[in-house]
């Protein structure tokens, strides 16, 4: 990253913080709702970002991990266990089963790998839908506890929502120490050039499963505060749209881009609440936004500051060049 | 004294034609062995076979005595074998920096350490050295798809490195390499050779560079090995002189 | 049981136009159009729309196939497709998803949100096959699907156009250097497309009704046979459309309701693990 770059993210974060921090203050409960739901969503978005943007492995599943996050966490709390033990249920199970989603992607890529995701994505549908003795079928798990974290209590909206918050943070910071790492290099690695990168002794197999259950965990995350916030359960959230919808946070956002599934979240989740306003037409308005980002920009909203960014970047290169000139005899070709 | 390695009858067939036919050769440590021959004569598909890219359709590949016939790249890499491909294969997104950190991480420490350890595994003094060592120190933070062509061929040959590797085969690294360059590129290579005693298996059209970095030649034509020697008793070959000239 | 089997084809074949329609979007351009099953939905709400403002039912279709051909044709791949062609099939596959919203969530704002019943072609009877009562809506469906399957067979097979429409798709590179005008070929495929999809939703729309939510499931059912058949063949993704149509009724009859829709999954899952190529694929050919 250069100093500008980071200097320009610096700034967006601590907004962000700020806002984050400060506006739920005014917000009634339905406020409240819709940005801690942007926290959840954001969770789930940021473990597809690792899986397709970092790893380039393509997912149609990220959806139904939460899914099954949601309902591990709604069955253990509501037999008493607490919400710590039911994040830590939910974030390894989907972990595994995230693992073993990943095998596929061994065997083949793009967009096969899609359909295998999106297939298993369905699948989990009709488990929750049809496993009533589980799940309950259409009617849903009611009455899902919000149990105290930490001895605070968080029944209230607003201790709720800050409680969503701190969790995103410990993501963001975990998923941002992740990427930096040499595991999440490798990940690069493997979205680049999966040949050089076997080549190199990285053990390809092993980061792509990784790669896989990480952020199928975060999934689980994401549904295990899924749960506690709707208080609800039921099946019709975790349809195949909502991987679809992960999926275009993520690629709107800007596949790849750390704060990326941040920026789509809020576009996915934010934007069509504040569209509620000019009626019920508001997806539509949506579904064409989406679609104008992605023709202007196919590398999403962070495509677009990145590309400016790299402009004025070698445009300052250039002119360093023309200022130097011709003593630059190191035998590097022009 | 155990070569590092050594090939046995290595044969790969595609369909109905054998792109490698039956070529055994071996390689002493510290010596750098050309491979040379007219385009399509199996010399690529022979460093696959040798690498875990292809799988061999018969014979043995031996790395310091060890049978690795058919082991995964990855698996090879671990042995202290690395290498670099006819066309360029480095990191475009990934800066300079990070390309040669990558190279070489996962020879540092567990998988664990790779996570929770230092982001750079110990590496930035070594990739610092290296670009260095490649004349590359001011394009470090670059990313690696700005690079130029040759530069890119330098920082690919320098990755191959950033392991500390005991064997090191390179497919066509002049290739495509201006003429400042290339007198640099076989000046390095000709140094880490003497500094580290690295074994080197170079595959090159330009017949200079083989000629003067290699201290063993091996012809192949249409998959075959047609003849082995000194570069001196290559350019004498009347076999080599009729191959390269046409029937 | 052959009735079973003959409604299955009779589904099968619906399934089979708009999947051979995937198919060729996917081979001429990259393009994964997830909004295939919306596709399907929209012309017969064209159609309906048309006979609203007082045209007769034959009048209605030819406005319906024309409106269409334009907006599903020609329009999507220019305005849509085209520009976003050289950035990879994801983004262009995000904003199908996009696309496919917008279809239904329009149809759902300015028509209607009730399913509509859609006049038949053919009437509601029964004809004598082998001895068996079958009705006349699936014999129909599956005579029209098999003359316009052909049809189109015939085109890609035996005219110069068809000709150069493989070239392009098998390297668009190539056809080009060889004088293939590749862009109107792409366009072409959409239209053919459109022409598809229409036909399928005046098939289909009798049996099932107008509804602006039912692109999901036979988006989806197109989607499936298309892999199932070999995602890179026109002949697979027939053969896969039939065979969809036949598994998915003797699922309808012999097993639960509740997991009757998973059975096409497996299927599917089953066939990209061991035979990534399609049940009736050729395999393609991968470079090291
Ligand atoms: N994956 C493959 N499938 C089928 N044939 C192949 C494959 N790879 C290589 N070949 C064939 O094997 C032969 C040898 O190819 P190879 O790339 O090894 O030649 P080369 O000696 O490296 O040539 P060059 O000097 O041009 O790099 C060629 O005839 C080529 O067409
Ligand atoms: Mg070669």
């Amino acid at each position: 990253m250069t100093p500008r770059a980071r200097l320009i993210g610096i700034a967006a974060a601590a907004c962000l913080v700020a806002i984050l921090l400060f506006l739920p203050l005014g917000l009634n409960t339905y406020g409240l709702f819709i940005l801690s739901m942007w926290a959840v969503m954001s969770i789930a978005a940021m473990g597809l970002n690792l899986t397709l943007g970092y790893a380039g492995q393509v997912s149609l599943a990220q959806g139904a991990f939460v899914g099954i996050g949601a309902y591990t966490a709604a069955l253990l709390t509501i037999n008493g266990y607490s919400l710590a033990l039911a994040f830590a249920a939910a974030a390894l199970l989907c972990f595994a089963v995230g693992w073993l989603l990943g095998y596929p992607a061994l065997r083949v890529q793009h967009h096969y790998l899609a359909f295998v995701t999106l297939a298993f994505s369905t699948l989990a549908y009709l488990v929750f839908r049809n496993e009533e003795w589980l799940t309950k079928g259409i009617y849903g798990i009611s009455g899902v506890p919000r149990p105290a974290a930490l001895g605070i209590d968080l029944a209230k909206p607003l201790p709720f929502y800050y409680f969503c918050l701190a969790i995103l943070a410990v993501v963001v910071v975990a998923v941002w120490w992740l990427v930096k790492s040499p595991w999440g290099r490798a990940f690069v690695a493997i979205r680049e050039n999966p040949l050089r990168a076997r080549s190199l002794g990285v053990n390809t197999s092993r980061y792509t499963l990784l790669a896989f259950a990480i952020g199928s965990g975060l999934g689980g995350i994401a549904g295990a505060l899924y749960a506690p916030l709707v208080e609800f359960v039921d099946p019709s959230p975790f349809t195949l749209l909502l991987s679809l919808n992960l999926l275009m946070m993520v690629i709107v956002g800007g596949s790849g881009y750390f704060a990326g599934p941040l920026l789509g979240a809020i576009i996915a989740v934010l934007l069509p609440e504040w569209l509620r306003a000019i009626q019920s037409y508001y997806l539509i308005l949506y579904a064409l936004l989406v679609m104008a980002i992605l023709m202007w920009s196919p590398t999403g909203i962070l495509g677009i500051a990145d590309a400016w960014l790299e402009r004025r970047r070698s445009i300052a290169r250039s002119r360093a060049l023309a200022e130097k000139t011709p003593t630059l005899a190191s035998g590097e070709d022009a | 004294m155990k070569p590092v390695l050594e090939v046995e009858k290595l044969t790969k067939r595609f369909g109905g034609i054998t792109a490698v036919d039956d070529v055994s050769f071996s390689v002493q440590e510290g010596e750098i062995l050309g491979i040379i021959g007219p385009n399509g004569c199996g010399k690529s598909t022979l460093f696959n076979c040798i690498l875990g890219q292809l799988q061999p359709s018969a014979g043995h590949v031996h790395v310091d005595g060890r049978n690795v016939t058919g082991s995964s790249p990855e698996a090879l890499n671990a042995l202290g074998v690395s290498r670099t491909f006819q066309l360029l294969q480095v990191f475009a997104q990934l800066s300079v920096h990070e390309n040669l950190i990558l190279a070489g991480q996962e020879h540092q420490g567990t998988m664990l350490r790779r996570l929770i350890g230092r982001r750079d595994a110990g590496l930035a003094d070594a990739a610092a050295q290296m670009v260095r060592f490649f004349n590359l120190q001011h394009l470090a933070d670059e990313r690696a798809g700005a690079l130029s062509f040759g530069q890119q061929k330098l920082l690919d040959c320098a990755m191959a490195f950033m392991s500390g590797p005991r064997l090191v085969l390179l497919d066509e690294p002049a290739g495509g390499v201006n003429l400042t360059m290339l007198k640099h590129l076989h000046g390095r290579l000709r140094a880490i050779n003497e500094e580290r005693r690295s074994t080197f298996v170079v595959i090159e059209h330009n017949m200079d560079f083989v000629m003067s970095l290699c201290s063993r030649v091996i012809v192949l034509a249409e998959g075959r090995k047609l003849a082995e020697g000194t570069p001196a008793q290559i350019r004498a070959d009347q076999k080599v002189i009729a191959a390269y000239l046409g029937h | 049981m052959l009735n079973l089997v003959i409604s299955g084809l009779a589904t099968g074949s619906i399934y089979a136009l708009v999947a051979v329609g995937f198919t060729l979007l996917w081979q001429t351009s990259q393009t994964i159009n997830f909004a295939q099953g919306e596709f399907v939905m929209l012309p017969a709400f064209v159609v309906l729309a048309a006979m609203h403002a007082g045209l007769p039912f034959p009048m209605a279709i030819l406005v319906g196939l024309v409106a269409c051909v334009f907006v599903l044709g020609i329009l999507f791949q220019r305005v849509l497709v085209a520009p976003m062609l050289k950035h990879g099939v994801l983004p262009l596959a995000v904003a199908t998803m996009a696309l496919s919203i917008l279809m239904r969530e329009s149809v759902k704002e300015f028509y209607s949100a009730e399913a509509q019943p859609f006049p038949s072609l053919l009437p509601d009877a029964t004809v004598d096959v082998l001895g068996i009562a079958v009705s006349l809506q699936s014999v129909g469906v599956l005579v029209a699907s098999v003359i316009a399957v052909t049809a189109l067979q015939v085109f890609i097979n035996r005219t110069s156009i068809g000709a150069q429409m493989q070239a392009t798709a098998q390297n668009p590179t190539v056809a080009r250097i060889l004088g293939v005008p590749v862009e109107r070929m792409i366009l072409i495929t959409f239209v053919i497309n459109a022409v598809l999809v229409v036909l399928a939703s005046l098939l289909v729309t009798p049996i099932y009704l107008a509804k602006f939510s039912s692109g999901e499931i036979l988006g989806m059912a197109a989607f499936i046979a298309a892999i199932v058949g070999g995602f890179n063949q026109v002949r697979g993704a027939i053969a896969g459309g039939l065979l969809l149509g036949v598994v998915d009724n003797f699922a309808a009859a012999y097993l639960s309701a509740q997991y009757r829709t998973a059975v096409p999954l497996f299927i599917l899952i089953a066939v990209i693990l061991f035979r990534p190529q399609g049940l009736f694929g050729r395999s393609e050919e991968r470079a090291v």
